[in-house]
């Protein structure tokens, strides 16, 4: 029992006899396995990890165990979020965004405004317009935000309801009051049982930039860069590019910049904070260039895009290449030489890529996450001479898989490196026991691969709700390459250092400087 | 190139919906030389068989279950030539043919079948074929859910045409379709361009046809009799221009053909109340005078 005057937590608490007779006492009801048979139980965990069991595992055709993605409103939500005083709505049921909101909140440990209207069995029947009515209305007059960005869940897709419409009766009945009719509502049909949340921000992302700039198209260019981050976990990796942008001096935008909304100051909360603003936004298709930094997260924004005759294109500044490509791009839109600062920053990176390199060299991945960010991980690991052994996404689009294979050919170290698109974690389990690596790079969910395997996990990627901060750092730009190597080749290195600990058995090697 | 036209067939469930919108849209590429893609939004996939002369093999759903999932889908998978002479070679118009398909009766979700099966031809360019005129919809039944609404939306079908004919429950039918169109008339551009009577040979049919559209505010834009030839070509997969061009009955589909590419006149329409609905056909329907005391009394009692 808990004492008043010292109150522990679960760790401790199940720890104590009184709770450990409990849980012992409480077996003999449990009719799983491991109660009743636990040399059977153990016989089964063990041929899972067989080359028999993983074949069986990869024909897996029923169910996605773990999958590593997340459904389109949750990318709908966070191209919302990265608007001026914009409010995320999710025409749907309110579950729904409970699990958005503790998604972001869990990863980013920031509050994450989002509203919903809250659908129920009457909506499903009659259609969800009435909720959509009274939605807008309340969140207009409840937190005055400058745009609504509308996105839907399953059930409103369902049964079709029609987003355009909707927003126009929505505006006719109010009449004015909380809705002007110039009040931005955009929207996006976001169904969740379609694509991943990358494709959810695509959508919303094509959504905003074509609703807002309607009947906004000049004669004249304005000589700005748009830039598109994409569904990007990393507030530092934003900021990083904006950095190398503004070491240009080039005049910009970025369009969705939720740097500052997950990332507000003790003392100081306001619903919103930061954000593209809407006047700048509705002037982007004015713009003389364009750049995504997600190919796989803006399909569709981008064939638009292209229709709007932009310069720029794609460029994913992940690891050195990635980042002398983006910095190319800017140097070739912008007419301007590459800054000092710039190849200073370059120059760093280099040299501790240098420094690092014997430690990370040989070494195996496998790494796991969004198609994108797979793009520029295993561009940067391959430049430090290491092997991805597995690269798997659960959420690729068209030509992410020949893409990584083409990446993986480029290296005469990777004969044995397989690419695993639309595989999950579960997948992962089977190819990590049959054929092992040395690390993991992933999300949270690796956390159970690494009790399995004893492969050491390095948190890079999205959610990660049990390591703190990570998510503030940069990992875009030649700053954000640097904090790639410094957490890899450390926990290289940690490794390294627990393998040669034994005393005089392994620590011949245990050395202080390495 | 002149605009590209976006027109649906709405109707009652065995009107001859199919039946006609392919009779007509052949005759537009026959006579006209108008090139066009049908879109079957019908579970049953009937709507392009006479134009194909086979029913289409591979509906849009069907092909994404096999594989897994629509994004893996592509175009000329789903979308076909027509054949005989509305093949693309054609010296007139061609036409081309995709079916959403859909689920087994009594289980899964139609409607929302539709929406996947269009919102997969407008990511996959099939709107912007070169040389494209028209668009055509075959929507089954009435505007039963948000799915089946799909091809109104804005941007999709602006003109609707309802085939019905001169029985009651084909008349309730198009005014209930009416009503669909005028939820979305109101936020959007789509409009109600006539109501095409498919003669059933029902006691003043005409009449009552007229007298409907007349309410609703629309045109009945033609009166098409019924003929048998066009079972005759039906039994051949065929259309009657393609069976039989010469023919009474496909210079009949000509004219509606020549009305629908020359209409002008599309409306937001002005659908009844039912009680009205009832009054318009005891006025129109009965050879005497309807008589409030006659409700509920069988023909020996009268």
């Amino acid at each position: 029992m808990q004492e008043i005057d010292n109150i522990v937590n679960g760790q401790k608490l199940f720890q104590r006899p009184e709770y450990k007779q409990v849980l012992e006492n409480k077996k003999q009801f449990e009719g799983g396995m491991g109660a009743i048979n636990p040399a059977k139980t153990a016989e089964i965990a063990e041929w899972t990890r067989s080359w028999d069991y993983r074949e069986k595992n990869l024909a897996r055709e029923a169910i996605t165990v773990n999958p590593a993605k997340a459904c389109q409103p949750l990318g709908a939500v966070m191209v919302a979020l990265g608007f001026e005083n914009t409010m995320p709505y999710v025409h749907g049921s309110h579950g729904c965004v409970a699990y958005f909101r503790s998604y972001f909140t869990r990863h980013f440990k920031e509050p994450t405004p989002c509203v919903s209207d809250s659908m129920t069995e009457d909506a499903a029947v009659f259609g969800g317009l009435t909720n959509m009515k009274d939605g807008l209305k309340n969140c207009a007059a409840l937190y005055k935000p400058e745009m609504i960005a509308v996105s839907t869940t399953c059930m409103a897709e369902v049964i079709g309801d029609d987003l355009y419409a909707f927003a126009i009766a929505a505006k006719e009945e109010d009449g004015g009051e909380f809705l002007a009719e110039d009040f931005p509502i955009t929207y996006a049909h976001t169904p969740s049982f379609t694509g991943s949340h990358i494709t959810g921000y695509d959508n919303m992302m094509h959504g905003i930039m074509s609703q807002l700039t309607e009947g906004n198209k000049k004669e004249k260019k304005n000589g700005k860069i748009n830039i598109i981050p994409g569904f990007e976990t990393y507030i530092g990796s934003i900021r990083s590019v904006k950095a190398i942008v503004e070491s240009f001096g080039a005049e910009y935008t970025m369009l969705g910049d939720h740097s500052d909304q997950w990332d507000m100051p003790a003392g100081d909360y306001s619903m919103f904070a930061g954000g593209t603003p809407i006047a700048e936004a509705k002037d982007c298709i004015n713009a003389k260039a364009t750049i995504s930094l997600q190919k796989y997260a803006t399909v569709k924004t981008m064939k638009m895009v292209k229709k709007w005759k932009h310069e720029g294109g794609l460029s994913n500044p992940i690891g050195l290449k990635g980042t002398d490509e983006f910095v190319m791009k800017l140097a070739e839109i912008t007419g301007k030489e590459v800054p000092k600062k710039l190849k200073t920053e370059r120059g760093r990176l280099v040299d501790a890529m240098q420094d690092s390199y014997p430690y990370m060299h040989g070494k195996k991945f496998a790494i796991w996450g969004d198609p994108d960010f797979l793009v520029g991980m295993v561009s940067f690991l391959l430049e430090m001479g290491a092997e991805p052994t597995h690269v798997l996404c659960n959420n690729p689009a068209r030509g992410w898989e020949e893409e990584i294979r083409a990446m993986l050919d480029t290296s005469p170290a990777c004969s044995d490196c397989h690419v695993w698109a639309g595989k999950d974690l579960w997948h992962m389990r089977s190819l990590l026991f049959t054929q092992p690596v040395d690390f993991m790079i992933g999300n949270s969910y690796g956390k159970e691969l690494m009790r399995d395997t004893n492969i050491p996990l390095i948190y890079i990627g999205f959610p990660i709700f049990d390591r703190h901060h990570l998510h503030r750092y940069s990992i875009s730009g030649y700053d954000g390459a640097l904090n790639l190597l410094t957490w890899i080749t450390n926990k290289v290195l940690d490794q390294l250092d627990e393998e040669t600990k034994g005393i005089a058995s392994t620590d011949y090697f245990f050395d202080l400087v390495r | 190139m002149a605009a590209l036209r976006q027109i649906a067939f709405y109707g009652k469930g065995g009107i001859g919906k199919s039946t006609t919108s392919q009779n007509t849209l052949a005759s537009m590429a026959y006579y006209f030389d108008k090139n066009i893609m049908i879109v079957g939004c019908d579970p049953k996939a009937d709507s392009t068989r006479l134009i194909l002369h086979e029913k289409a093999q591979n509906t849009i759903l069907q092909l994404a279950a096999e594989m897994g999932t629509v994004e893996d889908l592509e175009l000329e998978d789903a979308l076909k030539p027509g054949a005989g002479i509305f093949a693309p070679d054609s010296p007139h118009g061609w036409i081309n043919c995709t079916e959403s398909g859909g689920p087994e009766p009594g289980v899964g979700c139609a409607g929302r079948g539709v929406i996947t099966a269009i919102n997969f031809l407008e990511e996959e360019g099939a709107y912007e074929e070169e040389g494209l005129d028209f668009v055509s919809y075959d929507v089954l039944g009435d505007v039963v859910c948000g799915g089946f609404a799909m091809p109104i939306r804005e941007g999709k079908a602006q003109e609707i045409y309802i085939v019905m004919s001169g029985e009651m429950m084909a008349m309730y039918a198009a005014n209930n379709i009416s009503k669909g169109i005028l939820k979305y008339a109101n936020t959007g551009g789509v409009r109600l361009a006539g109501l095409i009577c498919n003669a059933r040979m029902t006691d003043f049919e005409y009449d009552l046809a007229w007298a409907l559209a007349r309410d609703l505010g629309t045109q009945m834009i033609h009166f098409v009799p019924r003929n048998n030839i066009v079972q005759r070509a039906e039994i051949r997969r065929m259309t009657v221009v393609e069976y039989s061009p010469k023919a009474d009955q496909a210079l009949e589909y000509k004219e509606l053909a020549r009305k629908i590419i020359h209409n002008d006149m599309k409306i937001i329409p002005t659908p009844l109340e039912m009680d009205d609905l009832e009054a318009l056909i005891m006025k129109y329907g009965l050879e005497e005078e309807a008589d409030e005391d006659n409700i509920g009394k069988t023909e020996a009692e009268l």
